[in-house]
């Protein structure tokens, strides 16, 4: 039983984004796999909750795809966040329609991997960043993976763009037809460290 | 009499309608059903029509008339002053080496007298425009490097029938004839007076086009009555023809510069759709006719000599002006298509003949058999292009693609906007910003002439017309908008688009939720229902007023937007269960009163508690309790 994958990609610039246009053409073209552009769906921030819900309901894993701006997600994903996962349904005491789903975030930063550290400029680790997200997800029961992050797009050249596209197309490859091992998984912070011990 | 003429034009029109569309399905060209038709039905096959056959082609002689003034149309003033080099060039050289070579070889091998000799020669020179043109068009080859050659060598021709025939009476030995060429008006004034009311001619053409004929279609198409624009359209063509005529100089030159001024209007796709029509069919019996008039018994009686003839006088016209190309520098495969389509002979060759037969330059019977080379060599020429496409030209491997170089002509938009009153030109203006062209049709003389003035490219006429949706680009475009003010004429408009151009895609103004169901009869889904945004902006407003928070309110009237679309696609199906004879005022209210049901409904039933906390509090509260 393959996994069903639904991509929640926000990004209010998507035409001008060279990593994200990598990461995007690059994801399998498979019927397990859900991309649904919420900028191009919802560009008035009007977002139809009963179809984003009966979405949520159709797919195993979640992930929510975005660039990283100032230290969070871009401002549809957290008006999705706040008008989808309602209190009763994802979360509360009746509220249980996403658990045991997986959830993982596929984010990119202008900056490089060495600013996020308590010494760098950005002084928190990405970890640390994501943790509002990774709580959202715990109240949601969900189970929250270390995030894929592509650092570093201010400076990366056409072959680091196709690579990192190449590495995202092979996680979601992986998620779809693999069981993952969570324990294994969670010894690193990010996906992309535990796919690279995978694939070599 | 009537009879005579119904039985006549049924017997025409059917000839064309079972000849055309099975050449079409052979894969031939429209010109050679034409031809068959008229050879079928003249004398020498069924005889349903006689001799009247030349009477008929003088008459749709016209048809070329019309074509020049379309070709005149598609091109401009400043594109044509840039091909006069190639006019000129390519043009002299070609008549004046036909006419030699044919000559030279005429006057060693047959045994005529050189004034017949010489009259053969340039009738034989001039190629059929109608031909040409039209087999470049079905082809699509007008926009090629050929294309633009054989242009400007047969636009010579057309020229130089002018002096052809004004030299002929000097070749007829001692008493002239000069009856039949005193037709002109101004030929016994002194010849520089002559000359000068010529250009005079010209010029008034131009001025008249620019300063009297534009204003004039301003007011007809204030009318708003087709039918009087097209009879303008018609009396334009025919006036300056007829104008020409009386000066002398040839009609189709008349006709072309007249094109040539109105090319830069806005008139000019209406006037492309209008005359289009009468053109193809004046054209279509220009084939008919010369099929008829080809006399069997005369081939019949020497069939040896006219077939030899024929031959020998195609190779020597086709390899000058192989060499015609080669001088301007054709790559080998367009100059092949270049001289095998030129090589015939053609209508101004029949023309000449008749002149010289009057003058006594030449015997009846050798004038016959000379028409019936040039008939044949029509016919002969798209068998000759399909047997350089088939055989011939593949064996070349240079390919000029069909490129827009310098005669861009028609702007090709992806986007084409119908109607551009406050709703289209705010579209309008919205693509231009974001550097979207549109093509845009509108039927307001008035405001296409200020809009224009303000820069967009704006082409006045009724876009519920099928020619003048072909002339916008609708073939190629992308995207249609609809956005005529007149809901029922921008509902034709819609039809025709879905009828004949079934790959665009529409996006459709409705006034009101009537015209959103018609649009939804019609299964275009992208509609937008003037009054209901403006509407529920203003609805969202008064909201606010009466004390709701502005973004409650705004998304309270997005919901209201998404509802009530949803509500119109449902009643556009349901509108077809009840019987048809509800009065539309009731239905109207039946309809608003479902309406308000569901909004009601949809009021409670879609709430959402985002940002709301009373369903965790009193969570909490139990859980505390």
């Amino acid at each position: 039983m393959p996994n069903k994958i639904l991509i929640l990609f926000a990004h209010p610039l998507f035409e001008k984004s060279n990593a994200n246009n990598a990461l995007v053409s690059n994801i399998p073209d498979s019927p397990n796999i859900t991309f649904h552009d919420l900028y191009q769906e919802y560009p008035n921030f009007d977002i139809d909750i009963k179809r984003e819900q009966e979405l949520l309901l159709l797919h195993d894993i979640v992930i929510w795809h975005h660039p990283m701006y100032w230290y969070s997600c871009p401002p549809l994903l957290k008006q999705w966040i706040d008008l989808v996962l309602e209190h009763g349904w994802a979360y509360g005491r009746e509220g249980f329609a996403l658990k045991d789903k997986l959830l993982l975030q596929a984010i990119t930063t202008g900056g490089k991997k060495e600013n996020y550290c308590s010494t760098g400029r950005d002084r928190f680790t990405i970890l640390q960043l994501l943790e509002p997200f990774c709580q959202t997800a715990k109240v949601c029961n969900m189970t929250y993976l270390p995030p894929f992050v592509v650092h570093g797009t201010h400076s990366m050249d056409q072959d680091g763009y196709d690579d990192h596209g190449k590495q995202y197309n092979l996680m979601l490859e992986y998620l779809e037809n693999k069981e993952i091992d969570l324990a294994e998984l969670a010894q690193h912070d990010y996906f992309n460290n535990w796919m690279a011990t995978k694939i070599g | 009499m009537a009879d005579g003429f119904f039985f006549q034009a049924i017997i025409y029109l059917l000839a064309a309608v079972v000849c055309v569309p099975i050449a079409k399905k052979l894969g031939l060209s429209s010109i050679l059903g034409y031809l068959f038709a008229g050879i079928i039905i003249g004398p020498y096959v069924l005889g349903l029509i006689g001799q009247e056959g030349q009477d008929i082609m003088h008459f749709a002689e016209f048809g070329v008339t019309m074509m020049l003034f379309l070709i005149g149309l598609e091109l401009d003033p400043y594109k044509f002053w840039r091909m006069r080099r190639i006019i000129i060039g390519m043009g002299l050289l070609q008549v004046l080496g036909t006419a030699a070579v044919l000559f030279i070889v005429c006057s060693l091998v047959l045994r005529w007298n050189w004034h017949a000799t010489l009259t053969i020669s340039l009738a034989l020179t001039l190629s059929s425009t109608a031909i040409v043109m039209q087999t470049l068009k079905e082809k699509g080859l007008t926009k090629t490097s050929m294309g633009r050659s054989s242009f400007a060598v047969l636009l010579f021709q057309d020229i130089a029938v002018i002096p052809i025939l004004a030299i002929l009476p000097l070749l007829a030995d001692g008493d002239i004839n000069n009856k039949n060429i005193s037709q002109s008006l101004i030929s016994n004034l002194d010849p520089w007076l002559q000359t000068g009311i010529v250009f005079g001619t010209i010029g008034l053409v131009y001025i008249g086009g620019r300063y009297i004929i534009i204003p004039l279609l301003h007011v007809v198409a204030k009318t708003r009555l087709q039918e009087l624009f097209t009879a303008s359209a018609l009396l334009l063509v025919m006036g300056v023809s007829y104008m020409m005529q009386l000066v002398g100089l040839s009609p189709a030159l008349g006709a072309f510069i007249a094109g040539l001024v109105l090319a830069n209007s806005e008139f000019r796709h209406e006037l492309e759709g209008d005359i289009a029509p009468f053109k193809g069919l004046l054209l279509g019996l220009f084939f008919i006719g010369v099929g008829a008039s080809i006399n069997f018994n005369i081939i019949a009686a020497d069939p040896i000599f006219i077939l030899i003839f024929s031959t020998i006088f195609n190779s020597l016209k086709f390899f000058v002006l192989l060499v015609v190309g080669k001088v301007y520098r054709k790559s080998s495969d367009q100059n092949l298509l270049f001289s095998f389509a030129l090589s015939q002979a053609g209508e101004f060759g029949f023309v000449i003949l008749g002149f010289a037969v009057q003058l006594n330059l030449l015997p009846t019977t050798l004038s016959n058999q000379m028409m019936a080379v040039i008939a044949i060599s029509m016919i002969g020429t798209p068998f000759l292009l399909l047997i350089n496409e088939k055989w011939i030209d593949p064996f070349f491997g240079v390919k000029e693609k069909p490129k827009e170089k310098y005669d861009n002509i028609e702007e090709q938009n992806d986007v084409v906007i119908a109607g551009f009153g406050n709703f289209g030109s705010t579209i309008g203006r919205l693509l231009k910003a974001n550097g979207i062209p549109a093509t845009v049709l509108d039927m307001d003389s008035d405001r296409v002439d200020s809009l224009r003035k303000l820069g967009f490219k704006v082409y006045y006429g009724d876009a519920s017309r099928l020619e003048l949706l072909k002339a916008a680009g609708c073939e190629n475009a992308k995207l249609f908008i609809a956005a005529i003010d007149n809901p029922r004429v921008n509902l034709q408009v819609v039809e025709m688009i879905k009828k004949h151009f079934p790959h665009l895609k529409i996006l459709a103004r409705a006034r009101n939720r009537n015209d959103a169901f018609e649009l939804v009869d019609m299964g275009v889904n992208d509609f937008y229902r003037e009054n209901l945004y403006s509407a529920v902006n203003l609805g969202v407003d008064a909201l606010v007023e009466m004390g709701h928070r502005r973004y409650t309110a705004t998304r309270q009237g997005q919901r209201f937007i998404r509802v009530d679309e949803e509500a119109t696609f449902r009643l556009a199906e349901k509108r077809h269960d009840k019987k048809a004879l509800l009065i539309s005022t009731l239905q109207e209210i039946e309809i608003q009163e479902q309406l308000i049901k569901s909004d009601l409904y949809n009021q409670l039933g879609a709430q959402d508690h985002a940002w709301e906390a009373d369903d965790i509090r009193r969570e909490q509260q139990q859980g505390e309790s």
